[in-house]
């Protein structure tokens, strides 16, 4: 066991905590009354998880690949099955992207959610232990638990505080994601039968024949591949996202679609590193689909919100595209890209709740020339959306650059291929900013039509729209500072995950160097019949 | 020694007794409630302080040990579980309540018989025992047409007709082994079975009356007329309690045909996937929810079979787990549909809508019980699957798993569905539930138990596996 981790030397369980707090505090928000204390309740109990996963940031060890902080407990011996938490470099970032980004959702739904608040409460804190869980999980069990219970409350959010068609969207989004992971399940059984762990460091380690790596590696990456969402399994993020109310959005925006990249790099890379870099081309071009029909259907969206859907699976196709390009620049591209897309997809996402509160409708023609009476609101939107098109001096930028780095280094009509969802995803989102900042072309702007929202704006009649108020400006300033300081200072974060990315590419290389070694001989063709074999073992 | 060994039937046959003598008298609901729950508690503390006994009685024809004693608490604490899920007894015609609690009480009874017997003419009189008693509740309902005659008919057909293949089978199998009991008949079976087709067929025949109580393909006919006809009561019952009889004796006999993979193997896999890919299939589309779950049990036989036919510890541990954790949230359902229906009417989707808003405690075990079904975690039902599987998968059945699990991707739609309509169609014209304190206090524990044992498996989980080490 000291061979993977170090136990926490804190003296206290921090991720222990960090799983607890959230459940006890909807626990607790199950006998509390009243709207207005239920939401600082929730901003309460949110807030410190936050700062409880502080330490997370400072006491972190960056010079070892080891999990850290590890909590292990007995659980279930007879399948030699242990309550076993911690993080490395690849998974602290997105446990404090959860912890930060969770007070900010309760934050935005804030006047948004207008019915079942204690409702709301209950489910955004249990959401944020199922998604934390996902994260620290070391035991593919936990982690499956915490994967497929996430569903639930995420489930809930959609149906109960969604738009018009939040009943096709929410169910949508439960079957396309269980269905994805029911084989995950199958996967996970079937390397525990194989070896009798559960352990993922210990999983790590194996070594797998290619044919049983193969079947691991397509269970594990549908379900992932779903979640993430990559070409051609996205039909569900548009309709999950339109729907969703706006904190809603940003948790699947920001943290929901990491998973996808987590799980391939927890799972896929390491477990099945020979399958890995057989599937390396078909993932590449899977992820070079994504940027670009990403970036077309973006292109062509009038909902501000499918507009930024599309744009989401466009940059989770940078995403897997420097996941699979198996280098050291490709893969930190692709996790820094990850907590990027958090902070920026999550402050558009923000962003177009607030609007979406004034105006009562996400038409781009609606919410037109709103330079003029929204100025902070404006330059919020402009930040946020040059930082989304990878505007160099914001965070995306460093991604992106280091994406394409990593591309240009392997293959490079893979990253010529990839600049032209670069300059996509220029075009929709100027053209988003242009309309809304500054157009009136078509001619019906809110303001001339004001009437037909009716009057329960309460803006104080049609011709005014209030201006971001001191809660909107905080989150976005929160997000912003985030914006500038990874675009600007990029180091401690790539600093943080510099070893244990090194140690994943060491762990495929050495994986991979066996297949060299069958190719080398010709085997090639054995390969496949052994897979035929298996196939035939199965009935 | 009799005593001890043979307390919990003596302690459910005194509420049988004292029910009967009740059934002269005339009665409240409340007392006639009151007695069965009282008397019934007082037998599961019993059952539960046997827990550990072992014995032999009867000429050996009836075997007390880990495995029965485990099911007598499961099957004791669902029949307390019905009872008082029942609160006023809605459903039953008024004269005949206290004969339902009688007779759901020697049905009970039955079962436990059955969870002991290791002799082929005991396990029939038991069967027959626990059978009997519910032809005659089936038809037991106030004031819904006559759809619960027809309810009857069919059980009583369907389960003679099974009892009569079981009993040709029981033909077969003496004159193969050239004996009744289960312990000899161990010796000399999975050598016949592995070599002579009449084996397999004469176990297979031997199984029906169970694949019926299970509501197992194909013997699962009469389960959506029979839960839509009879009264909530008694589908709440008939849907969980024999099942987990049903569930002992199939383990019973599929280690007396060995643990190799044989022809009888295949047959059962057979009838797990057939059972839930039509259970499920057939589900989707279904308005009432009782038939619905009827379906939806159908769905489960086959996973349960998933565990029962790899006849090994790990397969069939997870079987007995996942019967428990049917019973729970099975019940769960049933209890929401029980107090979603004042008159003991059926219900319907429609009934279900705006049910968060009039009980969200309701709506609460519906979402808790319906995901738990689906497989989600952390629930007692995804404890279940995934021991199920890995059992399965231990023994190399990788076709069966993926069937299994596509099954499960189907079954979250519906179950998905319940829990839609409960928390997203809007039906403000509706009045609010008031559950009182002790139905209350029934659904938390629904929600509990679920939620808990989900999340900490162990015990339940041991007891399970010393259960199924008495088979090996």
């Amino acid at each position: 066991m000291e061979k993977y981790l170090i136990l926490n030397t804190l003296n206290f369980p921090i991720l222990s905590t960090l799983l607890i707090i959230p459940v006890v505090g909807a626990i607790i928000a199950m006998f509390l009354r009243g709207d207005t204390l239920l939401k600082f309740w929730g901003l309460a109990v949110t807030l410190i998880t936050a700062f409880a996963s502080l330490p997370l940031w400072t006491c972190f060890d960056q010079t070892t690949a080891k999990f850290q902080f590890v909590e292990l407990r007995h659980w279930f011996p007879a399948l030699n099955l242990n309550y076993v938490v911690g993080v490395d470099g690849i998974s602290v970032l997105l446990v404090l992207l959860t912890t930060f980004v969770m007070p900010l959702c309760i934050l935005c739904s804030w006047t948004y959610i207008k019915t079942r608040m204690k409702e709301f409460i209950i489910v955004s804190l249990l959401m944020e232990t199922a998604m934390l869980g996902v994260f620290i999980g070391l035991n593919t069990v936990l982690f499956y638990i915490f994967w497929e219970g996430m569903l639930v409350p995420m489930y809930l959010i959609i149906a109960i505080w969604g738009g018009a068609r939040k009943d096709y969207a929410s169910i949508k989004f439960f079957l396309y994601t269980f269905a994805g992971s029911v084989f995950l399940l199958v996967a996970v059984i079937a390397m525990y039968i194989k070896t009798g762990t559960f352990f993922i460091p210990e999983l790590m380690d194996q070594h797998f024949s290619f044919a049983f790596q193969m079947w691991v590696f397509i269970a594990f990456a549908l379900g992932f591949a779903i979640k993430m969402p990559m070409f051609p399994f996205h039909t569900w993020l548009p309709a999950a996202h339109v729907e969703a109310p706006v904190a809603g959005s940003v948790i699947l925006a920001s943290i929901l679609l990491k998973m996808g990249g987590y799980g391939f790099l927890r799972f896929c890379l390491p477990m099945a590193p020979l399958a890995t870099s057989y599937c390396v081309p078909v993932l590449l071009v899977m992820s070079l689909i994504s940027i670009i029909v990403g970036g077309y259907l973006a292109l062509g969206q009038t909902d501000i919100k499918k507009l930024i859907a599309y744009s989401s699976v466009g940059h989770m196709g940078f995403v897997t595209l420097g996941i699979f390009l198996l280098n050291d620049a490709g893969i930190k591209g692709a996790m820094l890209q990850m907590i990027n897309h958090g902070v920026t997809t999550g402050a558009l996402f923000i962003l177009i709740g607030i609007i979406y509160e004034r105006t009562h409708s996400r038409e781009i023609s609606d919410n037109s020339k709103l330079g003029m009476f929204m100025p902070i609101y404006v330059t919020f939107l402009g930040i946020f959306s040059l930082s989304s098109l990878a505007f160099p001096g914001t965070n995306s930028f460093v991604g992106e650059f280091l994406v394409l780095f990593g591309a240009f280094d392997k293959y490079p009509l893979v990253g010529a291929a990839s600049i032209l969802g670069a300059i996509l995803a220029a075009a929709y989102m100027l053209r988003l900013l242009q309309k809304m900042v500054w157009d009136d072309s078509d001619g019906h702007a809110h303001h001339d039509h004001g009437d037909s929202h009716g009057d329960e704006h309460g803006h104080g009649g049609s011709h005014a729209l209030l201006d971001c108020n001191f809660r909107e400006v905080i989150q976005l300033v929160f997000l912003t500072v985030f914006v500038f300081w990874i675009g600007l200072n990029p180091t401690p974060l790539l600093d943080m995950m510099d070893s244990s990315v090194a140690h994943l590419i060491h762990q495929v290389d050495v994986g991979s160097a066996v297949q060299q070694a069958v190719e080398h001989h010709g085997e090639h063709h054995a390969l496949l019949e052994t897979a035929g074999a298996w196939v035939k073992n199965l009935f | 020694m009799l005593n001890t060994v043979f307390m919990p039937e003596l302690a459910l046959m005194l509420t049988v007794l004292v029910l009967f003598f009740m059934t002269l008298g005339k009665f409240r609901t409340g007392a006639i409630q009151a007695a069965s729950l009282l008397l019934t508690a007082a037998t599961l503390v019993v059952t539960f302080a046997s827990l550990n006994t072992q014995g032999n009685m009867f000429f050996d024809a009836y075997q007390i040990d880990a495995l029965s004693q485990l099911f007598k608490v499961v099957i004791v604490l669902g029949l307390f579980l019905v009872f008082a899920l029942g609160r006023g007894m809605r459903g039953v015609e008024g004269k005949l309540q206290c004969e339902f609690n009688m007779f759901i009480a020697i049905s009970a009874l039955g079962l436990m018989f059955l969870s002991s017997s290791v002799e082929l003419i005991t396990i029939l009189l038991s069967l027959e025992i626990s059978s009997y008693a519910l032809y005659v509740v089936i038809p037991f309902r106030r004031g819904q047409g006559r759809i619960h005659v027809e309810a009857g008919i069919k059980y009583v057909l369907f389960g003679a007709a099974s009892t009569g293949i079981t009993l040709y089978g029981m033909s077969y199998v003496f004159g193969l082994a050239h004996t009744t009991y289960l312990k000899e008949m161990a010796e000399r079976m999975p050598a016949l079975v592995a070599t002579q087709p009449l084996a397999v067929i004469a176990m297979i025949f031997v199984m029906t009356a169970f694949f019926y109580k299970l509501a197992l393909f194909p013997m699962h006919f009469w389960t959506p007329d029979v839960y839509e006809g009879a009264s909530n009561e008694t589908t709440s019952f008939v849907a969980t309690v024999p099942k987990v009889g049903a569930v002992i004796l199939l383990l019973r006999l599929v280690s007396v045909a060995g643990v190799d993979i044989t022809q009888f193997t295949w047959v059962l896999a057979t009838v797990a996937v057939l059972s839930m890919t039509l259970g499920n299939l057939t589900a989707l589309v279904q308005f009432d929810l009782k038939r619905l779950l009827a379906y939806s049990s159908i769905a489960h036989a086959g996973y349960i079979m998933l565990g029962i036919l790899t006849a090994d510890k790990v397969g069939m541990s997870s079987a007995v787990f996942y019967i428990i954790a049917y019973m729970l949230m099975n019940l769960g359902c049933f209890y929401v549909i029980y107090n979603l229906a004042p008159e003991g009417q059926n219900v319907t989707f429609d009934d279900l809508k705006g049910l968060s808003r009039r009980s969200p405690l309701l709506a609460m075990t519906l979402l808790v019980s319906a995901f738990s079904m689906a497989g989600v975690p952390p629930t007692i039902g995804f404890m279940g699957k995934f021991m199920l599987f890995t059992g399965a998968l231990d023994k190399g059945f990788y076709a069966l798993v993926i069937i299994a699990v596509i099954n499960a991707a189907v079954a979250a739609y519906y179950y998905l569905k319940m829990v839609r309509v409960a928390y997203c169609v809007p039906d403000d014209e509706k009045e609010k539930i008031v559950l009182p304190v002790s139905a209350a206090l029934m659904a938390t524990f629904f929600i509990v138990v679920i939620l808990v044992v989900g999340a900490m498996p162990e015990t339940v989980l041991s007891a399970a596996q010393n259960a199924v080490a008495t088979l090996m």
